[in-house]
């Protein structure tokens, strides 16, 4: 088939499938509901079609060569570049509160808060390669770990972070000593129940979580014992050094907190990839009989993947729940779990410069996604457009789909899908991203 | 060193192994040969845990003296403190970690005990460092025992095929076994990779380390091995050194069918 007649065939169903759902609309009349019919709009997105299709065809044709030598001067090629996107990213992390901006912190706060996420389950998926589609419930459990230790027996962030930190890790193994004689499917099917079952007993178990209406009134972590309030007084922040009272500070200094509580995330991770215990995890997904035959206690080994990467979601738990200083179950949801996973698996299994990435592009992205297709809306103020103007913000979820899509197609392994061997003999050279493991469980 | 006595074991309705005795004895190469389907790979999944028998036992002996029960052992402390290492007749490396990571994960549980549980060596204390320098030191000299030193940083799924039938022999070497068990380690090797897997075989004997192997290739198996049982039907059919193997009308009736007049009825 000629990529003419190609993309005619797409655009025709393109036409098919869109005709109806763009270029129909149903709006308020005088006299009740009336049809409004969008053709411009219908247009654009069967032109967007056309065109998309003839250049992906065009591009597939020149570029034909996918072999394992090929990805494998990819993946040294991504790895290097790494070598200077890593120091640039976190000089930009640390450079960011000084733009002064709230909006830009409190956004650094809510992706490095996943990138923490995204590094905790990076030990489970990435290195250990068990499925957890429950990873919420620990996220959970240290959430409300720390709101309850603190509202109940007047303890500090510091005091409960480490005891939140633990009973998430806790609750991992507990959780983990049933589960994990399971393997793949069955494994993720069962981390997702628990997951919900985390989140019902929260809503139900009234006399201690307060249920759906959560918790309130959760305090705000201190610096070296100085509060940030607004009163200016002594033994506040403001008042210590002097200064002007304002929320800015308090919101800097959480991001702060959760900057540095990423990286102990990171460092312990990469610390760990490089014992024993590390490549025991990365063994595990590799072959499990293997390890069993080499003497390596598998359930043991897959229970401190699940406790470690628990524990480090607990962490972040209570982070959240001293930023939000108020919690209840609705905030944790699949969709937490969902995302955070999708974080795991677009930055590319195992890599941490992949997730910190993925967390960048998912939920920074998303979040300057919006922006942009409300500023082209208000660009737009043409009448043929006017329909999808306003509209064009809730494209949002739909553009971002698509560049799943495409990322799975192009990259399926992830942005940064090569493995870094955790110890050379002479020298170090990537992996190619054929020859590792996925992990079954 | 290696005591089996009446070992059964069942799937369903099928008995793979029937009242199966037999010994291997230190310092030796024992080969388990036998017809397709004969039980050899259902003994040694019996023997390194990986089944549990439905009746008989299994009794290793150090040559400390102590002894081991492996029919009742989990299956990863049979590695870890019987100290018996097997291979894979379909290999199983891990593909996607280097030649020299392969060789470390095999020394999981020495290097585990210098970690300090692991947290004194995430933060850099301890002598977890000089364990790693050891293990290394240990898969070195492996390296130079298969002569893939110069690949150890390649990744194993990319050696070609001998090279990783005999790094897994390796592998298996690095836990320190008394007993190595090998599931057809000459499958699929050409003449002058299956002389250089006899030379192996024979250096891992005279360190110290009793065998145990599955092999079809007769070449192998008569030029190197000690002692010989042959099954046939998940029962011992012949039991001696290769010369009397050889001879034995038992075992030439297995390999070669026997003659219509002489056929028994099942």
């Amino acid at each position: 088939m000629t990529p003419l007649r190609d993309a005619f065939l797409s655009a025709a169903v393109a036409l098919g499938l869109f005709g109806p759902m763009v270029g129909l609309v149903t709006t308020n009349g005088d006299r009740g509901l009336f049809l409004q019919v969008r053709p411009i709009a219908t247009a654009v997105v069967v032109g967007l079609v056309f065109f998309g299709r003839l250049a992906i065809l065009s591009w597939r044709g020149r570029t034909r060569a996918d072999t394992y030598k090929t990805n494998r001067a990819l993946a040294e090629r991504i790895a290097h570049a790494g070598k200077f996107i890593t120091p640039v990213l976190l000089l930009m992390a640390i450079a960011l509160p000084f733009s002064g901006s709230r909006y830009y912190v409190d956004l650094g706060t809510l992706v490095l808060t996943y990138i923490m996420l995204g590094w905790g389950l990076n030990i489970v998926v990435g290195l250990a390669g068990l499925l957890d589609l429950g990873y919420v419930a620990f996220y959970a459990v240290g959430a409300y770990s720390y709101a309850l230790l603190a509202t109940t027996y007047d303890l500090g962030f510091w005091t409960c972070l480490p005891l939140a930190g633990l009973l998430a890790g806790f609750a991992g193994v507990m959780l983990g000593f049933p589960v994990l004689r399971l393997r793949g499917d069955y494994l993720a099917i069962v981390t997702l129940a628990f997951g919900e079952i985390i989140r019902v007993v929260l809503i139900n178990w009234v006399s201690l979580t307060n249920g759906p209406n959560g918790i309130t009134g959760i305090p705000r972590p201190t610096l070296f014992g100085l509060r940030f309030s607004m009163d200016g007084g002594d033994g506040t922040f403001a008042g210590f050094f002097d200064i002007e009272p304002a929320t800015i500070q308090r919101v800097i200094f959480l991001y702060y907190v959760i900057l540095g509580l990423a990286l102990l995330t990171n460092w312990v991770s990469l610390r760990l990839r490089r014992m024993p215990l590390g490549r025991a995890w990365e063994a595990l997904r590799e072959d499990e009989v293997a390890c069993r035959s080499l003497g390596i206690n598998v359930r043991n080994t897959k229970l401190t993947a699940f406790g470690m990467g628990a524990m480090f979601g607990g962490f972040a738990g209570a982070f959240f729940a001293t930023r939000q200083a108020f919690i209840s179950p609705e905030s944790f949801t699949f969709i937490e779990s969902a995302t955070v996973l999708a974080i795991v698996v677009l930055g590319g299994m195992g890599s941490q410069l992949g997730v910190a990435l993925a967390a960048i592009v998912m939920v920074g992205g998303l979040e300057a996604l919006r922006d942009f297709l409300s500023f082209l809306g208000g660009q737009m103020n043409s009448e043929v457009f006017s329909g999808i103007a306003s509209e064009l913000p809730l494209y949002r979820m739909l553009i971002f789909g698509l560049a799943l899509v495409v990322m799975m197609v192009l990259r399926p392994r992830g942005l940064v899908s090569g493995r870094t061997p955790t110890v050379a003999l002479t020298a170090a050279k990537e992996i190619a991203p054929e020859l590792v493991a996925q992990g079954r469980g | 060193m290696l005591a089996v006595s009446s070992l059964t074991m069942r799937f369903g309705g099928l008995k793979a192994v029937d009242e199966l005795s037999f010994e291997a004895r230190a310092g030796d190469i024992t080969a388990v040969i036998g017809p397709n389907g004969a039980g050899k790979t259902t003994v040694f999944n019996c023997i390194t845990g990986f089944y549990r028998p439905a009746a008989g036992s299994i009794t290793l002996t150090h040559r400390g003296g102590e002894t081991f029960p492996l029919h009742h052992m989990p299956g990863h402390r049979i590695a870890a403190t019987a100290k018996v290492a097997r291979t894979f007749q379909n290999i199983r490396l891990f593909a996607g970690m280097t030649v020299l990571e392969n060789l470390l994960v095999a020394q999981h549980n020495t290097m585990m005990a210098a970690t300090g549980f692991g947290v004194l060596a995430v933060l850099g204390l301890g002598r977890y460092r000089a364990a790693e320098a050891a293990g290394i030191e240990k898969a070195r000299f492996w390296l130079d025992a298969i002569g893939q030193t110069t690949r150890a940083d390649e990744p194993a799924g990319a050696l070609p095929y001998g090279a990783q039938r005999r790094l897994e022999i390796a592998r298996a070497m690095c836990i320190d076994p008394v007993l190595l068990c090998l599931d057809e380690p000459a499958a699929g090797l050409n003449p002058r990779e299956s002389e250089e897997l006899n030379q192996l075989l024979l250096r891992i004997r005279n360190l110290g380390c009793s065998l145990l192997l599955i092999e079809h290739d007769m070449g192998v198996v008569m030029r190197i091995s000690d002692h010989i049982v042959v099954l046939d039907h998940g029962k011992k059919i012949s039991d001696g050194t290769p010369a009397e193997v050889r001879a034995d009308p038992a075992v030439i009736a297995a390999y070669l069918g026997e003659g219509e007049e002489d056929e028994v009825p099942a």
